[in-house]
């Protein structure tokens, strides 16, 4: 990589040619090199654990203690296959799917709507609901744990998936109505009354109309929901003990601490990869609607 | 489309519908099932809980017996006499200072790298072949934390670990099995380097963001008027994105305050010494092992609690520091 001078913008205006021109330069180089050094230090830092991870996936474990720091005598897919099957991860990541997929569907429709009514309906109480979504967005879920654990258990869904999907919808609903707001908010208002004007009542208006006009907002939302819903860790650990109803990351936990010495660390490695791989794809598919939607949130 | 002369747009301000429409069935009956199925599930299962969790911490239920009584703040006196608990918050609150801080300043050093690293000649620019640096960066912030705690839990170990494997060969030999997690002088900071390695990325992406929505002109004048890149990365930049700052500092202390995956995936039973021990460890065993729920609640009170101290100390400090526009440094 060559540090170079990008030409696409034009210098500015008032900028008068400066005497030291040519010392300015040098002192350039020095300046993006050392920059790209630190960035490249940086950026291994991040890749190399990773790669690490992912070559030892491919070991066995004797494999993995005689020699951790070379690469795998041959490439087999043994471990995977051990993890998916006999580690009960296959189980676990069908438990993840169904359960961050149906809470997905479920908070962005109902945190849609409330986002749209708090932001376009006037009504005693709009303002104290909001603020109730901040705290809920700033309260750590460890002081609800107790109290949601006999919750749960009054409702009879405790330590079952529909309980679980509840408990993420209800946690993951401040954090939607809260970044949705502000996009329901700025939608045109000379759209809804065109929308009025040929008919529609409120109900269709919302889903023909206002739905569709919120897409990036609700795109980026989703994308961020998925990220925190397929990461959860604590509710699943308190609220959702049953072994055969585990998910994914609670699943990796109840693994790695279950073994102690006698860990297979070709199959925890393999394991971790699998974690990883749906995330990956996902980051890879939306990677630019993610750093747009950061961006977006930056710019308020 | 035709825009009313008189409605300025955007129309940021409250939507003129508010004021102009009637109550007609159709939105009554709309504006019911919005609002009331979204908010009774909020209600039920997260506003509840949190006011429950007031009332239990007052009590001395132990969750299994049908008598609470209430016992006033003596579940608090007890957290106070409490030494594995004084230890977990001190743990927290260590987190608290150190995390957000080490992160923010990492995230800034690189962004204000990315954004501002290019030519001083001419305008403004940013350095070539950043979004590399990006998308990488960025990565870890979407693994799951469990998994990168247990990736860096295979890195720090001691036999078999990347990091001693990596030490021993460029000639550390008293690195040869050194056990990372398991040396009480080492726990707490290795711990820290993990959460740090997760996040550090995802800001300084958030930071790249706000800087490039920063007018190029203004960095154009502060090089005219001869500011040099460390002088313009303080005065210039850091002034312009201090909300987004305030921002990552306020949730990476929520993080600080919790940071309850890490430490259960590096050290679940709370580290050599209780080095790296936190509240919401300690909070799971005395509810979930011990039955003590008012205890837990309390537990969670103070939890709740060092979370609104620490956003208010970040908000004040940001309001006393914004009216100095020079040499920012927190």
């Amino acid at each position: 990589m060559t540090a170079g001078t990008d030409t696409s913008r034009p210098p500015a205006a008032q900028e008068s040619p400066p005497p030291g021109k040519r010392q300015r330069r040098k002192g350039d180089r020095k300046v993006s090199t050392a920059a790209h050094v630190i960035l490249g230090i940086w950026a291994a830092l991040v890749i190399i654990p990773l790669l690490w991870t992912l070559l030892s996936s491919f070991k066995t474990s004797s494999e993995i203690f005689s020699s951790p720091f070379t690469l795998p005598a041959h490439w087999s897919f043994d471990n995977y296959v051990s993890a998916w099957t006999s580690e009960g991860i296959g189980r676990y990541f069908l438990n993840t799917i169904v359960v961050v997929g149906s809470a997905l569907v479920l908070v962005m429709l109902l945190g849609s709507m409330c986002a749209y009514v708090l932001a376009r309906f006037a009504f005693p109480g709009n303002r104290i609901i909001y603020y109730l979504m901040l705290v809920g967005l700033t309260f750590p879920i460890f002081l609800a744990i107790v109290p949601l654990f006999f919750v749960l258990k009054g409702f009879g869904i405790l330590n079952t998936l529909p309980g679980l999907i509840v408990t993420y919808v209800a946690f993951a609903l401040p954090f939607t109505v809260f970044f949705l707001y502000p996009f329901f908010k700025v939608l045109p208002q000379d759209v809804s009354e065109a929308a009025e004007i040929d008919g529609a009542g409120e109900w269709r208006k919302f889903f023909q109309v206002m739905l569709p006009m919120a897409k990036p907002g609700i795109a980026s939302v989703a994308i961020f929901n998925f990220l925190g819903l397929w990461n959860q860790f604590l509710l699943p650990v308190a609220l959702n003990t049953k072994r055969e109803n585990y998910v994914l990351s609670q699943g990796m936990a109840a693994f790695a601490s279950r073994a102690g010495y006698n860990t297979d660390y070709g199959r925890l490695f393999a394991a971790v990869v699998i974690t990883i791989v749906p995330v990956l794809i996902v980051y890879v598919i939306f990677q630019r609607q993610l750093q747009g939607s950061v961006s977006q949130g930056a710019s308020k | 489309m035709i825009e009313s002369p008189l409605v300025p747009a955007p129309d940021t301000e409250k939507p003129r519908k508010k004021s102009r429409q009637p109550w007609t069935f159709d939105r009554i009956s709309f504006v019911l099932v919005f609002l009331v199925l979204p908010l009774a599930l909020f209600s039920v299962f997260v506003v509840w809980p949190f006011i429950q969790a007031f009332w239990y911490s007052l009590t001395d239920w132990s969750g299994f017996t049908p008598d609470m009584n209430f016992i006033g703040l003596e579940n608090y006196q007890k957290l106070l006499d409490d030494d594995i608990f004084m230890t977990s918050l001190r743990n927290n609150v260590i987190l608290a200072i150190v995390v957000p801080f080490v992160t923010v300043v990492l995230a800034f050093a690189l962004a204000t790298m990315i954004t501002v690293g290019g030519s001083s000649h001419g305008a403004t620019r940013g350095l070539k072949g950043s979004s590399f640096y990006r998308v990488i960066s960025f990565f870890p912030y979407t693994i799951p934390a469990i998994v990168i705690g247990l990736i860096w839990l295979q890195m720090f170990d001691p036999s078999n670990g990347l990091l001693n494997g990596v030490l021993t060969g460029i000639g550390l030999d008293r690195f040869e099995s050194f056990p990372w997690l398991g040396d009480s002088r080492t726990a707490m900071p290795a711990s820290m380097f993990v959460i740090i390695w997760g996040f550090v990325g995802f800001y300084m992406v958030l930071f790249v963001a706000a800087i490039k929505s920063v007018p190029g002109e203004l960095y154009d004048a502060a090089r005219i008027d001869g500011a040099g890149r460390l002088r313009t990365a303080f005065s210039v930049t850091l002034p312009l994105i201090r909300d987004n700052v305030q921002t990552a500092y306020i949730y990476l202390g929520i993080l600080a305050l919790d940071a309850f995956v890490y430490m259960a995936a590096l050290n679940p039973g709370g580290g050599p010494e209780n080095s790296t021990l936190v509240m919401p460890q300690r909070l799971l065993v005395t509810a979930f092992e011990k039955g003590q729920f008012g205890l837990a609640s309390a537990m969670g009170v103070v939890m709740a609690i060092a979370t609104l101290i620490f956003a208010a100390i970040v908000f004040s400090l940001n309001r006393l520091l914004g009216g100095r526009q020079e040499g920012v440094r927190q």
